[in-house]
């Protein structure tokens, strides 16, 4: 073999795992889902955070993988992430556009709305039509038959939120849209501590079913039924 | 004529007094500071029982290696400092003879600190009451005494909840316990296996589905305790942790009845109490579910044109 050729090959070789090694380092431990920064929109002392649940996420190349969406409080497009920021000692008035359906639960306590700014939850339900039911406060729901698609949980702070399913055919593409589907509107409040800290949270319905005990695969992947919120003081 | 040189007298230093000496000093002024000063420090403090004993057991072991540690520092220091070799001295040391009583009484004062701490030891990993270590579920070293609060710790990605049989079968996010009543867990998991580490308590015991684990302990000082996951579980193992609190008996007890009433509505519709649960039926569930043409399910229970992953 030629000096040249031994040269290239060198060359070759040494581009191939610069670039491997930037690939890994950008997409695997640079990347991850992005933040949604809720704290500018605080305002009198409370901030609103937008999210919605859908069964499936079509806009990744996990399309069978249940999931939450973030709305972005700058544009009003939904992220496919499940990080978001809000302010320390602020009071956290979160809206959930439920979009899946029931599954069973595993621990019924998780059913029970645990946390939140008068203990409860208010649940409205939506059909295909758009024709809404009652905003229905809610302190429990029944997660083994069904009532409950995911729960939104932050153990740091004890909360625990069940989302109510809808009734209907569920939305088949996501981010879904509130129209021609049927939906939940789940809106509760909390109050963030007084001093900044990243409270890790996610969803306790083992729906990652077709994985070990269902809570697997999208259970433990952020930007799915895993996230964090991060309390900016 | 000349005169003869003489020898000069120089008085012999007696390394094995001097040594022996200062080893005997230091541990003198030592053992006292371990035992009294830094034992009460020693993990996992005197919370319970349990962690009582156990930290018993770390100041006998540390007040036993306090000797070893002296003489061998204090032989190090000696060495480096009397024994230093001279500038152009290049001769030999003295040569080295075997020493037969030595070598007997080396062997048998190891054998004799190895042994009897083999024998505390034994005698220790079974008390009290099983040391605070997860013993089954059919316990060999019980607490004595039937006046016994029972609280199952219930492990599952990745939460510990407890439930109270004697109030109800309550289930709460809170591990309360009363002081000076012997505790008796049944620690089990929904899905995966995890290990309940109460750290201050000295109780540690493994979750595993489908398994009552049984551990004792008695509260002995009003205080909080931490509780972790001490078996790697998944994504959240290092968030899944919460913190207990020893109650007087009153408080416990206001506590116990209070929250019971206010979780009445979600205790109708837990399971009933049972020492394990059966952590397959909710795939089940799904499978039939989305097998009878049922929406929900959203993580979509894999169907044969998927591999099903762990």
């Amino acid at each position: 073999v030629s000096r040249p050729a031994r040269v290239t090959t060198l060359l070759v070789a040494l581009v191939a795992v610069v670039a491997g090694a930037v690939f890994v380092v950008l997409h695997y431990i640079g990347g991850g889902p992005q933040w949604e920064n809720y704290v500018p929109k605080a305002s009198g002392g409370q901030v609103n955070v937008i999210m919605q649940t859908d069964a499936q996420t079509t806009v990744t190349d996990r399309p069978d993988w249940v999931t939450y969406f973030i709305q972005n409080p700058q544009t009003g497009a939904w992220d496919h992430t499940t990080l978001f920021q809000v302010p320390a000692n602020t009071q956290v008035n979160v809206t959930i556009y439920g979009f899946d359906g029931g599954t069973p639960g595993r621990n019924q306590l998780w059913g029970a709305v645990h946390g939140t700014i008068g203990g409860t939850s208010t649940v409205t339900q939506v059909d295909a039509k758009g024709h809404a039911g009652p905003a229905t406060p809610t302190v429990t729901l029944n997660t083994w038959n069904g009532d409950v698609q995911h729960t939104f949980q932050i153990a740091g702070l004890d909360l625990n939120v069940p989302i109510a399913a809808p009734n209907g055919t569920l939305c088949p593409t996501s981010p879904c849209s509130a129209s021609g589907n049927p939906y939940t509107i789940n809106k509760f409040s909390f109050r963030t501590p007084a001093t900044g800290g990243i409270f890790r949270w996610n969803c306790e319905i083992p729906c990652g079913l077709g994985y070990l005990y269902g809570m697997g695969g999208p259970m433990q992947t952020l930007s799915y039924m895993s996230g964090e919120m991060q309390v900016v003081s | 004529m000349s005169a003869e040189p003489q020898p000069q007298t120089q008085t012999e230093r007696n390394d094995g007094r001097n040594i022996l000496v200062s080893w005997l000093v230091l541990c003198v002024i030592l053992e006292p500071l371990v035992i009294l000063v830094l034992g009460p420090h020693l993990p996992p403090g005197a919370l319970s029982s349990n962690a009582r004993s156990q930290q018993i057991d770390n100041i006998v072991l540390t007040a036993l290696a306090t000797p070893v540690i002296v003489g061998v520092l204090l032989y190090f220091g000696y060495a480096l400092i009397f024994w230093r070799q001279k500038a152009g001295d290049d001769t030999d040391g003295p040569p080295i003879h075997g020493n037969t009583k030595i070598q007997i009484g080396w062997i048998a004062a190891t054998s004799a600190i190895v042994l009897s701490l083999a024998v505390y030891g034994t005698v220790e990993l079974i008390a009290p009451a099983g040391a605070g270590a997860g013993e089954g579920p059919a316990p060999v070293w019980k607490l004595s005494g039937s006046n016994v609060l029972q609280v199952q710790v219930i492990g599952q990605q990745w939460r510990w909840t407890y439930r109270y049989p004697q109030f109800g079968g309550m289930e709460t996010t809170q591990l309360m316990l009363p002081e000076g009543m012997p505790v008796e867990f049944h620690v089990t998991s929904l899905d995966v296996i995890h290990s309940f580490w109460a750290y201050q308590l000295g109780v540690k015991a493994d979750a595993n589905p489908q398994v009552d684990n049984v551990a004792y302990t008695t509260p002995e000082h009003l205080g909080q305790f931490t509780v972790r996951c001490a078996e790697l579980c998944g994504i959240w193992h290092g968030a899944m942790y919460d913190f207990g609190k020893i109650l007087t008996p009153t408080a416990f007890q206001q506590w116990a009845t209070s929250t019971e009433t206010q979780l009445v509505s979600v205790t109708k519709l837990l399971p009933p109490y049972a020492l394990t649960y059966n952590p397959d039926l909710i795939p089940q569930l799904g499978k039939a579910l989305t097998s009878g043409g049922l929406t929900g399910a959203g993580g979509n229970f894999y169907g044969p044109q998927y591999s099903v992953q762990p």
